[in-house]
């Protein structure tokens, strides 16, 4: 675990610039918003892509009634929705940020319910009858020259600008997720993202939870990937409590990975072709991805929320089919395969579609962190397999697919090779799976030393963090999720302006965001 | 006979009376028809089965569907244009029908037949646009509105080609009237007669009367992913029902003026010089030659349908200003000096 290095309020942006420029950390992995009882504060987890140097800092305040930070939004894109999320959860204004509105909760919440002394349940936040009332203009802490703050109000949307809502019940959102679009004709001016209608409040459950409780959650944030949430999780705890599993849950976890990778490129192909119009196609991706669905019924019991890991392994032994079955599908895909090309990436209408739209560079996705398979459309490396390898990706042999265009088409057959790729570390996994036990033994009630510490695993859509603070109790002091989607989600705005908006509906389905995931 | 019991005025309105009963009864049947074909047919495409649990193979699904339209209620909206709103399915509707009525189905079966009989069924297809767009305006919905707009767009574009191809075949047929445009083919549908400009002008016409059903890749104005349903989205029960209803006619429509046009209507398949093997054709009554091709060209729109993915709306435009104007107009110069020259079948 890297060491947090903490830099006083004071000399805060200096500091943080001079990284930026100096030691070129240009990915902000993930931003967590922090209450140390007597401080507030946030956590930043920082890498370099050109030199893969990592490094975590922190800053706080002590002012607990009126806390303000700078901004680090001008730096990072991916600071803009990070630190409204943490306004809205901790109540810290940054200054200099353009848009400090509530992210999640509704404009009318009382409180900041992740602060430690505030009781989210209590009579200042009755169940509202009310609609939640859409506000068009924003305010920002605004520092003057001369030293003073002062607020401004900055305009969303003005009164003559044709605004139309995508979503919250949309088709094409996949989820309760809200764009609210200016249009001129069929042409995007300015979009805004809402986030919030499926805000569960998972991080603030987990910090009243215990270890093995709050793993359950994690199934329940991006469901197309809840493997790999749960992966990430388990890993993040047994490395706070030095556990080592044995190599048979390694490789376990490992297939069952691709295998949800595979089940969630396939349910993108799906997606991704309806919104299109192309309907036929909808069913291949699905009637493949219902093979996955059945493999996994049979180990773990479960169809969409797995369950599967555990603390120090996984909650059963491979079911005694599971390996006939996984090498069964393994040719099934690969013969089947060609049948997507035909009836959907050949044709010349998915080409016009796609090609050329909604292109986002390969800057613009390191800054606003957009990892996955749109961040290596854009021709950035950033599968966390290559580059922190976890389980037995350092055992197997895959290319790391990447595309340098950064549009649309790109982003799909990103994700199209990579089912490819998925099989393929599958095949070289299976007939190797290790004779071992499937759990380590633990104590009933878990502790994990103080401390804190993250873990990050690459998910269907990018890379999945968790951040874990303990202070030796039974359940954690503060834990983060890095959400995959909360970052696609702020890039939309920049690469759909000036698209149609049927194009929308295109960048929407290829940067394969889930909603729950956005919105934890 | 009925003009010896009552006064001729009265025979004639009792006449249309009875011929518009049956239009209409056929036009419902027709729907039915094409609604379960194209449940079948798409659901065979995407490697389902379709509707199989209402009656033998799902047959009586559309009938409960038709009821379950007719008992649901009509949502009035508020803010809306009331009178707009509530005449726009109507217009849809009539146009269609008027449209509908001018086909002939069979020898002397067609309704409307007078010597500019293609020239009014254009006409009466295109006031169907007036009806979607006051379906957009009426309904005060934002999404309502893109989809009328992009329809009108749509529509009123690929009136030009659908016109100037069928404007190629009446270089060819030499008559705008339905019966004697059947007649003509008695000896080789056009299709062949035409050859190469024939062939083109089909499937011009076939791209460009998909666009004019809203349908296939061309379904932007209901683009139910990017609009919800586009200019129907506010419209409930049988208002719903008669936009439903007119879209698979519409595509009918299209399909049987092609098969009258291009394929001899209920002409059977003839060929010059082999009168036993005429003889046996004209056996198989004139309908059913009508309503094979029809759905013969009808299965070519679902396919086509359920095969591609969706246009964008400049994309559509594109195709038709840049593309199939251009082609439909030097297509028609070819189309006169072969007639002139003679060198047709």
């Amino acid at each position: 675990m890297n060491e947090i290095i903490e830099i006083p309020l004071e000399r805060f942006r200096d500091e943080v610039l001079k990284l930026r420029t100096e030691k070129q950390m240009d990915f902000l992995e993930s931003l967590t918003g922090m209450d140390w009882g007597e401080s507030l504060g946030v956590i930043y987890h920082l890498e370099s892509t050109v030199t893969g140097e990592k490094m975590v800092i922190k800053t706080s305040t002590n002012n607990r009634e009126n806390p303000e930070l700078p901004t680090v939004s001008d730096i990072w894109k991916a600071a803009e929705l990070n630190e409204r999320e943490v306004y809205d959860f901790y109540g810290i204004r940054f200054i200099n940020h353009p848009d400090m509105r509530r992210l999640y909760l509704r404009n009318d919440w009382v409180g900041y319910p992740m602060r430690k002394d505030d009781d989210p349940m209590d009579e200042r936040n009755p169940l509202r009858m009310n609609n939640e009332e859409t506000i068009d203009s924003t305010t920002e802490l605004k520092l003057n020259s001369d030293g003073t703050l002062e607020d401004q109000e900055n305009i969303i949307f003005d009164d003559r600008e044709y605004v139309i809502n995508i979503g919250p019940q949309h088709p094409a959102t996949h989820g309760v997720l809200r764009f609210r679009v200016s249009l001129e004709g069929e042409t995007i001016k300015k979009l805004d993202a809402n986030c919030g209608y499926i805000h569960r409040g998972i991080e603030k459950m987990c910090e009243s939870l215990t270890y093995p409780q709050t793993l359950a959650l994690t199934d329940r944030l991006d469901y197309l990937g809840a493997h790999q949430n749960r992966h990430a999780l388990c890993m993040c705890i047994e490395k706070a409590m030095g556990v080592e599993v044995s190599e048979r849950v390694q490789y376990i976890r490992t297939i069952m990975d691709e295998l949800q990778r595979i089940d969630s490129h396939l349910l993108f192909y799906s997606c991704l072709c309806m919104d299109l119009g192309a309907l036929t196609a909808f069913f291949y991706g699905f009637r493949d991805r219902e093979k996955i669905l059945d493999i996994f019924e049979e180990t773990c019991g479960g169809r969409l929320t797995m369950n599967y890991n555990t603390i120090g392994g996984v909650q059963w032994d491979l079911h005694p089919n599971f390996i006939r079955r996984v090498k069964e599908f393994i040719p099934y895909m690969r013969g089947i395969i060609h049948e997507y090309h035909e009836v959907f990436t050949g044709n010349i209408i998915a080409h016009q579609r796609l090609k050329g739209v909604g292109v986002l560079s390969r800057e613009d996705a390191i800054s606003f962190g957009a990892t996955g398979g749109t961040g290596r459309a854009s021709g950035w490396a950033c599968d966390v397999r290559k580059r922190i390898p976890y389980g037995v990706y350092d055992k197997v042999d895959f290319k790391e697919i990447i595309y340098t265009e950064g549009d649309c088409f790109a982003r799909y057959m990103v994700r199209m090779d990579e089912i490819m790729e998925s099989l393929c570390i599958i095949e070289q996994l299976i007939d190797n799976i290790p004779e071992g036990s499937y759990q380590e033994k633990m104590k009933p009630i878990i502790r994990v030393p103080e401390g804190s510490y993250y873990a990050a695993v690459e998910g269907s859509r990018g890379e999945f963090g968790v951040f874990i603070e303990s202070h030796g109790e039974k359940n954690p002091y503060r834990v983060h999720f890095r959400s995959t989607g909360l970052p696609l989600v702020s890039v939309v705005d920049t690469i759909s302006r000036g698209s149609k908006i049927a194009d929308l509906i295109a960048i929407g389905g290829t940067l394969d965001y889930v909603v729950p995931d956005i919105d934890r | 006979m009925l003009t010896s019991l009552m006064p001729e005025g009265l025979a004639v309105f009792i006449e249309c009376v009875v011929i518009g009963v049956c239009i209409i009864l056929m036009y419902a049947i027709l729907a039915i028809i094409l609604i379960y074909m194209e449940r079948k047919v798409c659901a065979f495409f995407q490697c389902r089965l379709g509707p199989n649990r209402v009656g033998k193979w799902g047959s009586m699904q559309v009938f409960a569907d038709v009821i379950k339209m007719l008992i649901k209620e009509i949502i009035s909206l508020k803010h809306s244009d009331r009178f707009l709103y509530e005449l726009a399915p109507y217009m849809v509707i009539i146009a269609s029908i008027l449209a509908f009525s001018c086909i002939p189905i069979n020898k002397g079966m067609g309704v409307l037949d007078f010597n500019v009989g293609v020239f009014f069924l254009l006409a009466a297809s295109s006031i169907g646009v007036v009806g979607i767009l006051l379906a957009g305006w009426g309904s005060n919905n934002k999404f309502s509105l893109i989809g009328a707009m992009r329809s009108g767009a749509q529509i009123i574009s690929y009136e030009l080609s659908v016109g100037l191809s069928i404007l190629t075949m009446v270089v060819l047929m030499g008559t705008m009237q339905f019966s004697e445009i059947v007649e003509g083919q008695a000896d080789g549908w056009f299709i062949f007669k035409g050859h190469i400009p024939a062939l083109i002008a089909f499937v011009i016409y076939l791209i460009a009367g998909n666009a004019e059903t809203n349908r296939g890749p061309f379904d932007l104005p209901e683009a139910e992913s990017e609009l919800t349903a586009g200019y129907h989205t506010e419209y409930s029960g049988m208002h719903f029902g008669f936009f439903y209803l007119a879209e698979y006619l519409n595509m009918f429509i299209v399909a049987s003026v092609a098969a009258t046009i291009f394929l001899g209507g209920w002409m059977p398949f003839h060929v010059v010089g082999l009168d036993s093997f005429n003889t046996v054709m004209d056996y198989i009554p004139g309908f059913i030659w009508f309503f094979g091709k029809a759905f013969f060209v009808v299965f070519l729109l679902m396919w086509i349908k359920w095969t591609f993915p969706r246009l964008r709306i400049d994309q559509i435009l594109k195709l038709e200003w840049k593309y199939l104007v251009p082609i439909s107009m030097v297509n028609l110069v070819i189309m006169v000096l072969i007639v002139v020259f003679g060198l047709h079948f």
